[in-house]
C-alpha cells in the first residue's frame, strides 16, 4: 500500500464509520445512465443555474438595492452629476469601475437567457418524447414550476438596475396587478408601498430575487434530480433496450468526466458570450423616470410572448356600477397565461385520461408514433411563436419596413388560425412518417439505384433494413382506442353516458396511428423476395 | 388477421456487437489521445494566465478596435476571453478524455417497477391505521375539530402582519397635482411657458409648477406628466367643450398611457398621432386623443389649459378623470 492509498483509506474509513456512506456510494458510483445528446439539455439548465448563483453572488458585493436619490460621480462621463437611484448608480459602478464587473454582469445576464432557453428546450424534449408519462408526472409538474419561477426570477433580475427600460417593465407589471378586479389596487399599493413607483420596490424585489426564489429553486431542483436518480433515467428505444432495463455508461468514471466537463464547457461558453457580446447596456438607457421612455422597449425573450399577447389584445374595457374591468389587460396578462400553465402542468393526466394508458413507461416515444401529442405540442409552439413575433412587432416593422398595424392584424388573425392549422398539418405529417417507417420495414430503403431485369423492366433496388433497424421502427406499442361502456350503480349499461362517449371519442383521436408491420407480414415478404 | 400470432411484433435482436475505438486497439492512437487531453488542459492554464495578466496590466479604460464588434473595452474583453479559455478547455479536456480513453462498453442495469410489493403496501396501511388509532384522533372529535380551527386560524397572523407593506389606495389614483391655475413648467428646466414658446407642430413635456421648497417625487411625475402639442386651431375636430380646453391650438394630454401607464412619447407630425412605444396604442391628437389602434381602451385624459394675465400657460381646472392605467375602482 502506498502512502497515498493509506491516507485515502484512512479518510474513507473515518467518513464511513460515521455515515455508512460506502454501501450507498458503491451502488451509486456504478449507476448506469443512458447516453443521448438531448439528455444534456436539462444539464445545461442546471449548470446555468450554478453559473447564475456564482456570478450573482459576485454582483451582490457591489450592488446597492436602494432607491435613495444620489448624484452620479463615477467614471462614465455622459451621466456625470445626473440624479439617479443608488441601485442604478451602483450598477454603473459595477459596469465601469469594478474590474471584471461588466464581464460578470454580462455573464449573469447571458446565463439567465441560456437558463431559460435550456429549460424550454428541455421541456420540449420531455414533452415530445413522452418522458412525462407515468411514473414521472411529479417531475413534470416540478419542471413546469421551475419554468414559471424562472420567468419571474428573470424579470425581477433585469428590473433591479432601475434603468429606464427596466422601470418601464415594472410599470407594466404594476398595471397588470392593478387590473385585477376588486383587490388589484390594494395589491399594487402593498407591493409598491404606495403609488407607483414609490421608494421600496427595488429593495423588495432584490430580496425576492437573491434569497427567496433561489432558495425555492434549489429545493425544487434537488427534488427534481433526486427523482431522476431514484426513478432512473428514461432511454430511447433500440435493440436491447426495454422497459425493464437501462443501457448506458456507469457514473464513475465516464459520467463524472462527461457531466463535470460539460459544466466547464457551458461556463466557458457563457464567459465567452459575456466577454464579446454586449447585453443590456443600461448606461445607454439612463435612470428611470415615469415620464420618459425609450423607443423599441423590449422585454427579455422569455417575456416576449406575454408582451406580444398584451399588444394584440382588443381594446375592451367594461365600466359598470362605478367599477372598471380591463379585459384588454386581464385576458392576455393573467387569464391566458393562467390557462396555458395550468394546462401544461396537467397535461400528463389529460393524456392518460384520453388514452386510458395507466402503465409505467421508461422507453421514450418517437414523436411520430404519438401524432396527437406531437400535434398538440406543435399547436402550442405555434401559439407562442405568433405571440412572440407580435412582442417584437415594432422592431420587425422598423427592420423590414412594414406597418405596425399590418403586423398586429396579421398576428391577431394568425393566433386564431395558425395553431389549429399546425395541429392538423403536424398530425398528417406524423402519420405519413409512420407510413414511411412501415414501408421501409416491409420493403427496405430506396437506394436510388436502378436495375434492368432480363426482360427489360427497370426496378429500383431496395435495400432491406438490418434486424436492429427493423426493431427500432417497430418496437413501440400501439394501443387502440378505448371502448368504455358506462355502467350505473347496478351494473346496467348506459349507452348514453356523455362521459364515456367523450372519453371514447377523445381516445380515438389520441390513439390514431398507422398499423405497424407485424412479424408475420415481414416474414411473408422476405420469403416472397427470395 | 386478428389472431394473436399474426399480430406478433418483430423480435428484439438485442444489443448490437460492440465497436472498438481506435484508441482501444492502437496503442499509438491512445497515446495521441492522451497528449490531446493534456494540450486541452494546458490551454486552460494559459487562459488563467491571461486572466491574471489582463486584471493587472490592462488598464480599465483602454479600448481596442475589432472588426465587426467595433470599439471594445480591452480590459474586460481579455479578462473574459481568458476566463472563457480557462473554463472551456477544462471541460473540453475532460470530455475528450472520457470519449477516447475511458471505457465505452455499454452496461445494463435492471429496473424495478416503482410500485411497492403488495405485502409492503398492506403492512404500510396497517401501520398507519394502528398509529392513527394510537393517537385517538378518530375517537376524540373535540380534539380534531379544535385543532382544525386552530390550524385554520393560525394562517391569519402572517397575512395580517403583511398589512403594513403599503398604505391603502384611498383616492390617490384619482388625483394629480394639477389644480386650477397651476402653471405649466418645462420638464426638464422647470420654466414657465408662454403660448408663443411653442411653434405650430411642436411638442413639449410639462409638469405642474412645484410649490417653493417642495421636491418632485417620481410617483408625482408618474401621474402629472403632460404632453403639449400645438396644431393649427382649424385642425381640431373637437366638441365645443373640449375645444375650449385648448389655447391657440395648444392641446394638453396626460402623457401616461391609459393602457398600462407607459410614457406616450412618440408623436408623428404628419398624421398627428401619438403612439405608445410599449404596446403601440395609437391616439389621434385632433380628436381628443381618441384610440384609433392598439389595446388601449380609453383616450388619454385631456387637461384644460388657458393663460394667466401675463400670458403664461396655466391649468384651467384639474383633470376631470383619473390618469394612467385602469383600476377596479375607476368610475368611468
Amino acid at each position: 500500500m502506498t502512502a497515498r492509498e493509506r491516507i485515502a483509506a484512512n479518510v474513507a474509513n473515518y467518513v464511513d464509520e460515521r455515515t455508512g456512506a460506502a454501501k450507498w456510494l458503491k451502488k451509486n458510483l456504478n449507476k448506469v445512465f443512458p447516453d443521448h445528446w438531448s439528455f444534456m439539455l436539462g444539464e445545461v439548465a442546471l449548470y446555468s443555474f450554478i453559473i447564475l448563483l456564482l456570478s450573482g453572488t459576485f454582483l451582490t458585493f457591489w450592488f446597492d438595492p436602494s432607491m435613495r436619490e444620489v448624484e452620479y460621480e463615477g467614471s462614465y462621463l455622459p451621466l456625470k452629476d445626473v440624479k439617479m437611484s443608488a441601485a442604478y448608480a451602483s450598477t454603473l459602478h459595477i459596469s465601469f469601475d469594478v474590474r471584471g464587473g461588466l464581464l460578470m454582469r454580462q455573464i449573469h445576464h447571458w446565463a439567465a437567457l441560456i437558463f431559460m432557453a435550456a429549460i424550454v428546450v428541455h421541456l420540449l424534449r420531455v414533452f415530445f418524447t413522452g418522458a412525462f408519462r407515468k411514473p414521472r408526472e411529479f417531475n413534470w409538474i416540478i419542471g413546469v414550476g421551475l419554468l414559471t419561477l424562472g420567468i419571474v426570477e428573470g424579470f425581477l433580475g433585469y428590473s433591479l438596475p432601475d434603468d429606464l427600460l427596466s422601470g418601464t417593465g415594472i410599470r407594466i407589471a404594476e398595471a397588470i396587478i392593478q387590473a385585477i378586479p376588486v383587490v388589484g389596487t390594494y395589491l399594487a399599493f402593498f407591493v409598491f408601498g404606495g403609488p407607483f413607483p414609490g421608494e421600496v420596490f427595488i429593495p423588495r424585489i432584490y430580496i425576492v430575487h437573491v434569497l427567496l426564489l433561489p432558495g425555492i429553486f434549489l429545493a425544487l431542483i434537488t427534488v427534481h434530480l433526486m427523482l431522476v436518480w431514484y426513478q432512473k433515467h428514461t432511454q430511447y428505444p433500440g435493440p436491447g433496450r426495454t422497459e425493464k432495463n437501462v443501457v448506458g455508461y456507469r457514473l464513475m468514471p465516464v459520467y463524472m468526466a462527461k457531466a463535470g466537463g460539460f459544466f466547464f464547457i457551458v461556463f466557458g461558453i457563457t464567459a465567452f458570450l459575456g466577454a464579446v457580446a454586449s447585453i443590456n447596456p443600461i448606461w445607454l438607457y439612463g435612470p428611470y423616470t415615469p415620464g420618459q421612455i425609450s423607443a423599441g422597449s423590449q422585454p427579455d425573450w422569455y417575456m416576449g410572448w406575454l408582451d406580444g399577447l398584451v399588444r394584440m389584445a382588443p381594446p375592451i374595457e367594461t365600466h359598470a356600477f362605478g367599477y372598471t374591468i380591463s379585459w384588454n389587460i386581464l385576458i392576455p396578462g393573467l387569464i391566458i397565461p393562467g390557462i396555458i400553465f395550468t394546462a401544461m402542468a396537467l397535461y400528463p393526466f389529460i393524456e392518460s385520461w384520453m388514452t386510458g394508458d395507466k402503465k409505467e413507461h421508461h422507453l421514450l416515444e418517437r414523436p411520430r408514433n404519438n401524432p396527437n401529442r406531437t400535434a398538440i405540442g406543435a399547436m402550442s409552439l405555434t401559439f407562442m411563436l405568433v405571440s412572440l413575433i407580435n412582442g417584437g412587432n415594432d422592431l420587425i416593422a422598423t427592420h423590414f419596413h412594414l406597418s405596425i398595424n399590418q403586423i398586429m392584424w396579421g398576428t391577431r388573425i394568425g393566433i386564431l388560425l395558425l395553431p389549429p392549422l399546425a395541429f392538423v398539418i403536424t398530425k398528417r405529417i406524423c402519420l405519413s412518417l409512420q407510413r414511411a417507417d412501415r414501408e421501409s420495414v416491409l420493403h427496405g430503403k430506396e437506394t436510388g439505384r436502378l436495375m434492368m431485369l432480363p426482360h427489360g423492366e427497370f426496378v429500383e433496388v431496395h435495400e432491406p433494413l438490418t434486424a436492429e433497424q427493423k426493431w427500432t421502427l417497430t418496437q413501440h406499442e400501439q394501443q387502440g382506442p378505448l371502448q368504455i361502456e358506462a355502467e350505473d350503480a347496478r351494473g346496467v349499461r348506459n349507452p348514453k353516458s356523455i362521459r364515456a362517449k367523450l372519453q371514447n371519442r377523445m381516445s380515438k383521436a389520441a390513439t390514431e396511428t398507422i398499423a405497424k408491420p407485424t412479424a408475420e407480414q415481414v416474414k411473408e415478404l422476405e420469403s416472397g423476395h427470395h | 388477421m386478428s389472431d394473436e400470432k399474426s399480430l406478433a411484433p418483430l423480435s428484439d435482436p438485442g444489443l448490437p456487437a460492440h465497436k472498438y475505438r481506435k484508441s482501444d486497439i492502437d496503442q499509438k492512437a491512445a497515446k495521441r489521445a492522451e497528449q490531446q487531453v493534456a494540450i486541452l488542459f494546458l490551454l486552460s492554464a494559459i487562459g488563467t494566465l491571461l486572466v491574471v495578466y489582463s486584471y493587472i496590466f490592462i488598464p480599465v479604460d483602454s479600448f481596442i478596435f475589432l472588426p465587426i464588434m467595433g470599439e471594445q473595452n480591452a480590459h474586460q474583453l481579455f479578462l473574459g476571453l481568458g476566463l472563457a479559455m480557462a473554463l472551456f478547455f477544462i471541460g473540453a479536456g475532460a470530455v475528450h478524455w472520457a470519449k477516447t480513453l475511458m471505457p465505452d462498453h455499454e452496461e445494463i442495469d435492471e429496473r424495478k417497477p416503482m410500485r411497492s410489493k403488495d405485502e409492503d403496501r398492506d403492512a404500510f396501511v396497517e401501520t398507519v391505521r394502528e398509529r392513527a388509532a394510537d393517537s385517538g384522533i378518530a375517537r376524540r372529535p373535540l380534539i380534531k375539530r379544535s385543532l382544525a380551527l386552530a390550524l385554520g386560524l393560525v394562517g391569519v397572523s402572517p397575512i395580517l402582519l403583511l398589512r403594513d407593506l403599503g398604505p391603502l389606495p384611498k383616492d390617490s389614483l384619482e388625483k394629480t397635482s394639477w389644480a386650477t391655475g397651476t402653471y405649466l413648467v418645462t420638464d426638464p428646466g422647470d420654466r414657465k411657458i408662454k403660448a408663443s414658446d411653442l411653434e405650430v407642430g411642436a411638442v413639449a413635456q410639462v409638469l405642474p409648477e412645484l410649490a417653493p421648497g417642495k421636491k418632485r417625487k417620481l410617483e408625482d411625475i408618474g401621474k402629472d406628466a403632460v404632453l403639449l402639442i400645438r396644431l393649427r386651431p382649424e385642425e381640431f375636430q373637437l366638441d365645443a367643450e373640449r375645444l375650449s380646453w385648448t389655447h391657440q391650438g395648444i392641446i394638453a394630454f396626460s402623457k401616461i398611457c391609459s393602457h398600462m401607464g407607459c410614457a406616450v412619447a412618440l408623436y408623428e407630425q404628419g398624421t398627428k398621432h401619438l403612439l405608445c412605444p410599449c404596446h403601440q396604442s395609437t391616439f389621434d391628437v385632433t380628436r381628443a386623443a381618441k384610440v384609433i389602434f392598439g389595446p388601449a381602451a380609453r383616450p388619454l385624459p385631456q387637461l384644460a389649459i388657458t393663460v394667466d394675465n401675463e400670458g403664461y400657460l396655466i391649468a384651467k381646472q384639474p383633470f376631470t378623470e383619473a390618469v394612467g392605467p385602469s383600476f377596479w375602482e375607476r368610475s368611468s
